[in-house]
Parts: structure tokens; C-alpha cells; sequence
């Protein structure tokens, strides 16, 4: 549809635009990154036939771009610019009526019925029916964007140029003006060639993405391949991070801004002076918030955190809903549900057991409270019936070092298997099937780390990180297990 | 809301064309009627009627009422109306290709190039060969074209997108130097070229039907090369570049109109003077009733713009007859407080 040969060229003095090839089929919605002056306007204007080159070919179907006239093109190619400008008040559909210039003919240029019915079509297709007798200048910045879109439509274009289609728009039209294009790209055959600003976007829509570095390519492939951490941060050099979308198969970027020193809470961390023992209730305040990837009724998953509660519930305790419970709970003791990971326990959290390990480069700080009246045997769980009494072995583990995500699961696994250790040797039975038990059926977990500090990339057994996790939790358990025990017995 | 009412009111475009041409023969018939002596309207129509179909007799009207028409009044209205038709329709064609609701053939400095054009000319006793009296207005309208693209290139020169104040600071610049060699020229002639300066402030009378044959070819030239221009304006004045994606070969209609501009102002600065401000205030009119739609905003203006210098020249000579002002005064007093207005209304937008 449309091939660029080794385009060279740009304003008076240097070229902006270096040596660039690349290739876009009929169909494709093909996207143009890059950081500002890396030459993604020039090289649209030069596609659009405004800007002259000073070397290379830029062929459209087949044709030499300095072969069409400029009627010929605006009936092949439209553009929407970033920005529109209209010094006089003239009518929407007037507007959008001059999309139909390139297809009128004779001196006359009359208004053919065929006309009426495009520019008709297009409103219809672009929203903006209802405002066609208003002034665009009455109309909103996103209203007036459509309106441009319409007139674009009007051409009846086979390839649409875009530059930052969705800069001024909010997020809505954001996502409409996006989904109509990838629905016509892909159900009429539509050629979109898009600039945009914002990688996530066109991590999400785009076939295929060119990354332009200088006014040169850096990279022409899928959005997986293009939106790599190490390359965007390079080519944009700033601090971004990875991660994958909730929802669809597309990567997805976020900037990491930078702390300044006064930010930085080096000194400060979580240690045994931040527990705070009341009745019926554990609670850990952070001086800041951690990472945390937990099993909690509230705050669980993945997130941050600044406040850990473990607290204790009767054994009688039933609600239909225990999240909202204990949401409820949490803001009554004064706390914000939104950056607390709440646990419930029916063992007496007095009985709890901790422990802070100090390494070389970090520490961590594991407390556990345990109660094995619900053990279960893992391997042969099917033969439990299912009932959800609060957890009785609560574990936190609280790093402070900075984890990755590999590091987070690992310490799950360490924790989990040192925990059944624990078990284990106490002699801990299933009730149900007289085996030994690996753990109770309702324990939760929680891993929280500072992420400031040390790196710890891994966190298995034998990893520094894990050989402290691995002791720290089997102590703590095997204590936390005597300690109830210990009451029962009383 | 109310003007959006008055828009759709007067939508209607037939109705436009009969209430321009309404207003265009109305200023008409009083432009010829009205003045030291008064001449009822009926007899002008016959006079004019006998003068077209000659079978129509003249009995019963008075030789001397013919003769005010036929050789003084009527030559002056349809003097006024060349000018004044011009000068819109140059002034909206502006409007469009520089985006710029303050353009006119006065305030871009245009007129003063003419001016320039017609002062050398007769300063240095130019003659072209065979062009006879067509002279006068072909070196206007040559200058008039210079001094535009001196303008235009300037301002790209001193800022690329030529923002709407920056093309007006330039013809002001252009206008004061152009105006103080006019001067110059003036004070080295001595008495022959005085008469040159009541004639630069702009005026209509006393100049006969031969004024109306230099006139009219270049303004049909010139309305005609705009009017099959009105597509492209209506696209040029959405950018050159917005222009150029709807297909519009841009370079070439630019010039078009250029060039129109430049051949309609010339031939009205060469038979009238500089006239200010009719180009501004008649297409900004024309547009607030109409609609920006350069198919009906040029014709409208050809229409408006000849009604209005009609009633600006009756106005010039019979407000402290018999002393005539000149009818660029008029014309400045309606229009500079228009422009001031359309500044004001544009600084409260941006």
C-alpha cells in the first residue's frame, strides 16, 4: 500500500529525517513512536505530500508520490493534523462538506447527491449528526476533533494519516476515536497511520510499531517487541517499567519518577519497634508504604500498603460478606481500608511469635501467629468438606531490601514450605485423615518489602534472602504453635 | 444563541441575494436622486431605461434631470460601486487566504502600493505603448502585487506562522514607508503633483464614465478569478497544509488569488485613491449575516460593497454640502471603530 525507500530530508540546514525504510500493508494501523524532534511529524508531512525530501522514494500503490496531483492524493491519502485551526465560524457540515472537494469535478464543482450521502455517512459514523447546523467554534476541543475526523472520513481515503490523534482528548474519546479506527482498519480495509504520544495506546491498538530515535529507525516490529523496559528506556531515557495488561495481551508502560533525597527514607525501616501488640489485635505501622503481595481479607493481591493488621476473631465468627466486615472494621479503628492488609485469625494474636534477622546488606522481620485447630494435609485435602473459618497460621515476612517480582513469589514458596517444616516436626495431624498436616486450610500470607535498598533478585532456600526467610518463619511458627498449644493446655 | 438564531433566519441563501441586491439598488437610486438638486426616482428609471431601450421616449422629463444622471450622478454611483465592489470582494478574498478576519487591502498595505504605483507613474510621466490610459492602473496593480509579496514574505521572515497581528504590524511598516516616498515624490514636484494628494485621500466625483471603462475590465478579471476560487478559499482558510491534504493545489491557487487581489485593488486605488477599511468592515458584515462560505460570502460582497461606498459617497458630499469631504473619511470613521471591535472580540477568544 505504501512504501518508503530511504527517505532522507527534512527542513533548511541538517536532516531530521535519516535514511528511514519501512513498508505499511492495506489494512494495517501502524504506529509512529518516538521521543519529541525524533522526526515523526516530518516524516507524516512527507507522506502527506506537504514537505519535499531530499533523497529517497515514498511510493503509494506502486506510484511515485511526486507522480499524483493533489487531487489524485487527497482522494488516496487524508490527514488529521494535532491541530485544526478555523479563523472563521463555519457550520460543521460545511466543514466536513469540504472532505469532498478532490472528488468533484468540472468548473462548476456541484454538490452531487452522492456527496450529500458521504458526508451524511460520515457524521452518522463519527457522532456528530446533532451538531452538523452548529459553529465549530461553539463546539469542545473532542467535539471539533470529530469533526476533523469526519471531514478527513469525507475524502473516502484508503490510507488516514493521524498526528497524535488523541492529544486534547479525554479518556473516553480517547478510547472511541481508537476503537473506531481499529474497526475500520480491520473491517474496511482502512490504512491507519498514526503518530502517538502515549506508548500504552499504541501498545494497545497497533499492528505494528516503528521507533524513530534521531530521525532514524530504531525498530520496526510488534508492539511486544518494540515496548521493550531496556529499549524504551533508552530511546526516551528515562526510568519506565514493564508491566503486562490486566486485560488483553499487550504490554503496557509506566514511568518511575525520580525520588529526591529528601524522599528517600534509607534510614527508616520495619523493625520490631514498628509492632504494636493490642488486645485482640497485631498491628505493624510502616513509617511509608511497601510493596506487598498478600492473601489478607482486605489489601490482597498485589499493591502497596502501609498498615498490617492481624486481628483476632472468635471462633463463632460468621458473615456473609467478611470483606466488607472487615473493611468496616479497619476505618473504625481509624485506619484507611485502601492501604491496609487485614488479616482475621480465631487464635489469640498474644500468642504471637517474631523474629528480626539483621544481614549484612538488609533484614527481615518475620511474625507469625498459629493455631493448628483446622490443619489439613495438603496431599489429601479432597476428603475435607468445605467451611471457611477465619486462618490460624498467619505469616508476614517484612524485607527491607528491594524485590522483584521473581523475588516475592520465591519468598511465598520459601515461607510455605519452612511452615510445613514447622508442622512437620511439631507432629501436627489432619484430624480427618490422621496424616501429618502441611498447614491449615484458611492461612494467609503476606510478603512486604521496602523495595528501597539492596536488590534481592531471588529469594529461593538457598539464596541469602531465602536461608533468612526459610529460618525465620520455621522459628517463628514452631514458637507460635507452643505458645497456642501452650493456652489450650492452660 | 441569538446569533445563532439570526443565522439560521437568514440561511435562506436566495433571500441573502435579494436583500444584498435590495440594499445595492436602493443606495443606488438615492446616490443619483439626492443632492443639491433633487431628482424623483420614477424620472431615473426612465432616463435610464430610455438610455438602454431607445424606443422609450423622454417626453415630459426634464433635460437638465437627464443630464445630472446620464453625465454627473449616475457615472459617480456606478464609480463608487466599481470601487466599493472591489475593494469587498478583494478584502474577503484576503480574509480567507490569510485566515485573518482583519485583512483588508488597506491595513495589509496593499493600497499603498497601488498608490505608489499610480504617484510614479505619474511622477515620472510613465507611458506603456498602446496602453494608453490603461497605464495609471496597470503599474498600481503591478505594485499593488509587489508591495503583497513584500508583505508576505516579511512577516514569514519575522515569525513562520504568520500570525494575524504580526501581516497587520507588517503592512503598517510597509504603508508608513511607502506613504512617506508617495510624500517625498510630492515635495520634489512641487505644485504640479498637490492635486495628487486630496486625490490620495480617496474620492469619486468629478471623474466621468471614462473612469468606469478603466475600471470595469479589471474588475470582471479580477471577480471572476476569485469567484471560481471560492472552494479554495473556503479550504485555504483552514491552513495551507489542510487545504493541501483536501486536494487543493495550493501554490497555484494562492497565487490566483494573489494576483486577483492585487488587479482589483490597483484598478480601484488608480481611479479613486486609497479608500480604507471597505474590504475590512463589508466581507466581516457579509460573513456575521451569511455565513463564512466563500461560494456566497464573495458575490454578497461584491453586492454589500457597492451599496455601502454608494451610500459613503452620498453621505461624503452631503453632510456639510457644499463642501465635499473626502469619502475615505467616511469610510475610516465606520471603519476603523469595526476593526478595533473585531481586534477586541479576537484577544477575548485567544
Amino acid at each position: 500500500m505504501l512504501s518508503v525507500q530511504q527517505i532522507t530530508g527534512g527542513y533548511a540546514g541538517a536532516p531530521v529525517v535519516k535514511n528511514i525504510s519501512f513498508e505499511v500493508e492495506k489494512g494495517e494501523l501502524f504506529g509512529i513512536l518516538g521521543p519529541n524532534g525524533s522526526g515523526k511529524t516530518t516524516i507524516l508531512k512527507m507522506l502527506s505530500g506537504i514537505l519535499p525530501y531530499k533523497s529517497g522514494d515514498i511510493l503509494i500503490k506502486g506510484k511515485n508520490l511526486s507522480q499524483y496531483t493533489p487531487k489524485e492524493l487527497a482522494k488516496i491519502i487524508a490527514v488529521l493534523p494535532q491541530h485544526s485551526s478555523q479563523a472563521f465560524s463555519y457550520t460543521v457540515k460545511e466543514t466536513v462538506s469540504l472532505g469532498r472537494y478532490a472528488h468533484q469535478k468540472g468548473w462548476f464543482q456541484s454538490w452531487s447527491s452522492e456527496d450529500e450521502a458521504t458526508v451524511n455517512r460520515v457524521m452518522e459514523q463519527t457522532g456528530i449528526s446533532q451538531f452538523q447546523d452548529f459553529d465549530i467554534q461553539q463546539l469542545s476541543g473532542g467535539e471539533r476533533q470529530r469533526v476533523f475526523l469526519a471531514q478527513a472520513l469525507a475524502q473516502e481515503p484508503e490510507i488516514l494519516l493521524l498526528d497524535e490523534p488523541t492529544n486534547h482528548l479525554d479518556l473516553s474519546y480517547q478510547k472511541e476515536l481508537l476503537d473506531l479506527l481499529s474497526v475500520w482498519s480491520k473491517d474496511c480495509g482502512l490504512t491507519v497511520i498514526s503518530i502517538f504520544h502515549d506508548l500504552n495506546l499504541a501498545g494497545l491498538y497497533c499492528d505494528r510499531l516503528l521507533l524513530l530515535e534521531n530521525g532514524e529507525v530504531n525498530i520496526n516490529h510488534v508492539p511486544n517487541e518494540v515496548l521493550k523496559e531496556g529499549r524504551i528506556r533508552e530511546v526516551y531515557r528515562t526510568k519506565i517499567e514493564k508491566l503486562p495488561h490486566p486485560r488483553v495481551p499487550a504490554p503496557q508502560m509506566v514511568l518511575v519518577p525520580e525520588r529526591s533525597q529528601a524522599e528517600s527514607q534509607s534510614e527508616k525501616r520495619v523493625d520490631p519497634a514498628s509492632l504494636e501488640v493490642k488486645e485482640n489485635l497485631l498491628v505493624l505501622r510502616s513509617p511509608f508504604p511497601l510493596k506487598t503481595m498478600s492473601s489478607g481479607v482486605t489489601g490482597s493481591g498485589t499493591g502497596w500498603n502501609r498498615i498490617f493488621l492481624n486481628r483476632h476473631v472468635s471462633k463463632n465468627y460468621d458473615c456473609s460478606d467478611h470483606r466488607a466486615e472487615m473493611a468496616e472494621f479497619v476505618r473504625n479503628i481509624g485506619f484507611e481500608p485502601g492501604e491496609t492488609v487485614g488479616m482475621m485469625t480465631a487464635v489469640y494474636v498474644e500468642d504471637y511469635s517474631s523474629k528480626f534477622c539483621e544481614e549484612e546488606t538488609f533484614s527481615v522481620y518475620v511474625v507469625v501467629t498459629a493455631g493448628v485447630g483446622n490443619a489439613v494435609d495438603a496431599s489429601k485435602s479432597e476428603v475435607h468438606s468445605h467451611h471457611l473459618t477465619p486462618g490460624t497460621i498467619n505469616t508476614w515476612v517484612f524485607v527491607n531490601g528491594n524485590l522483584t517480582e521473581e523475588a516475592f513469589i520465591q519468598c511465598i514458596m520459601t515461607a510455605t514450605e519452612a511452615k510445613t517444616r514447622a508442622l512437620h516436626d511439631q507432629q501436627v495431624k489432619d484430624s480427618v485423615t490422621g496424616t501429618i498436616a502441611t498447614g491449615t486450610s484458611t492461612d494467609s500470607i503476606l510478603i512486604a518489602a521496602t523495595q528501597q535498598g539492596e536488590n534481592l533478585e531471588y529469594a529461593g532456600t538457598i539464596t541469602p534472602l531465602g536461608k533468612v526467610i526459610g529460618k525465620g518463619v520455621y522459628e517463628c511458627t514452631v514458637m507460635a504453635i507452643q505458645n497456642s498449644q501452650r493456652r489450650i493446655k492452660k | 444563541m441569538q446569533k445563532q438564531y439570526i443565522r439560521m433566519y437568514l440561511n435562506n441563501k436566495i433571500l441573502a441575494y435579494v436583500l444584498a441586491a435590495a440594499f445595492l439598488l436602493s443606495a443606488m437610486l438615492m446616490g443619483i436622486s439626492i443632492g443639491t438638486v433633487s431628482v424623483p426616482p420614477m424620472t431615473i428609471i426612465k432616463v435610464i431605461a430610455a438610455e438602454v431601450l431607445p424606443f422609450i421616449s423622454l417626453e415630459n422629463t426634464d433635460t437638465m434631470h437627464s443630464n445630472i444622471i446620464m453625465n454627473i450622478r449616475l457615472p459617480r454611483v456606478l464609480l463608487a460601486g466599481l470601487v466599493g465592489a472591489s475593494l469587498a470582494i478583494a478584502g474577503a478574498a484576503f480574509q480567507g487566504l490569510l485566515r485573518n478576519p482583519l485583512a483588508d487591502p488597506y491595513t495589509i498595505g496593499v493600497s499603498s502600493g497601488a498608490s505608489l504605483g499610480a504617484v510614479l507613474t505619474l511622477f515620472l510621466g510613465l507611458s506603456i505603448p498602446f496602453a494608453g490610459m490603461f497605464t495609471l492602473p496597470l503599474f498600481s496593480i503591478l505594485f499593488s502585487f509587489l508591495t503583497i509579496f513584500a508583505v508576505l514574505l516579511f512577516a514569514r521572515n519575522i515569525e513562520r506562522s504568520m500570525k494575524v497581528e504580526t501581516i497587520i504590524l507588517t503592512g503598517i511598516i510597509f504603508s508608513s514607508f511607502l506613504g512617506a516616498l508617495i510624500s517625498l515624490m510630492i515635495a520634489l514636484t512641487g505644485e504640479e503633483l498637490r492635486q495628487i494628494i486630496g486625490w490620495l485621500l480617496g474620492s469619486v466625483s468629478m471623474r466621468g464614465w471614462a473612469y468606469i471603462n478603466i475600471i470595469l475590465p479589471f474588475f470582471v478579471i479580477g471577480a471572476i478569478l476569485l469567484l471560481v476560487n471560492s472552494k479554495e478559499l473556503n479550504a485555504m482558510s483552514f491552513g495551507e497544509e489542510k487545504a493541501h491534504h483536501i486536494g487543493v493545489d495550493v501554490q497555484k491557487r494562492k497565487m490566483m488569488v494573489l494576483i486577483a487581489g492585487s488587479i482589483l485593488t490597483g484598478a480601484a486605488v488608480a481611479v479613486s485613491g486609497t479608500i480604507g477599511f471597505v474590504g475590512l468592515v463589508i466581507p466581516h458584515l457579509t460573513r456575521l449575516l451569511w455565513g463564512p462560505d466563500h461560494k456566497h460570502l464573495l458575490p454578497l460582497s461584491i453586492l454589500m460593497g457597492a451599496g455601502f461606498l454608494i451610500i459613503a459617497d452620498l453621505v461624503s458630499r452631503t453632510i456639510i454640502a457644499p463642501t465635499e469631504l473626502p469619502i475615505g473619511v467616511i469610510t475610516a470613521i465606520i471603519g476603523a471603530p469595526v476593526f478595533a471591535i473585531i481586534l477586541i472580540k479576537r484577544k477575548n477568544k485567544l
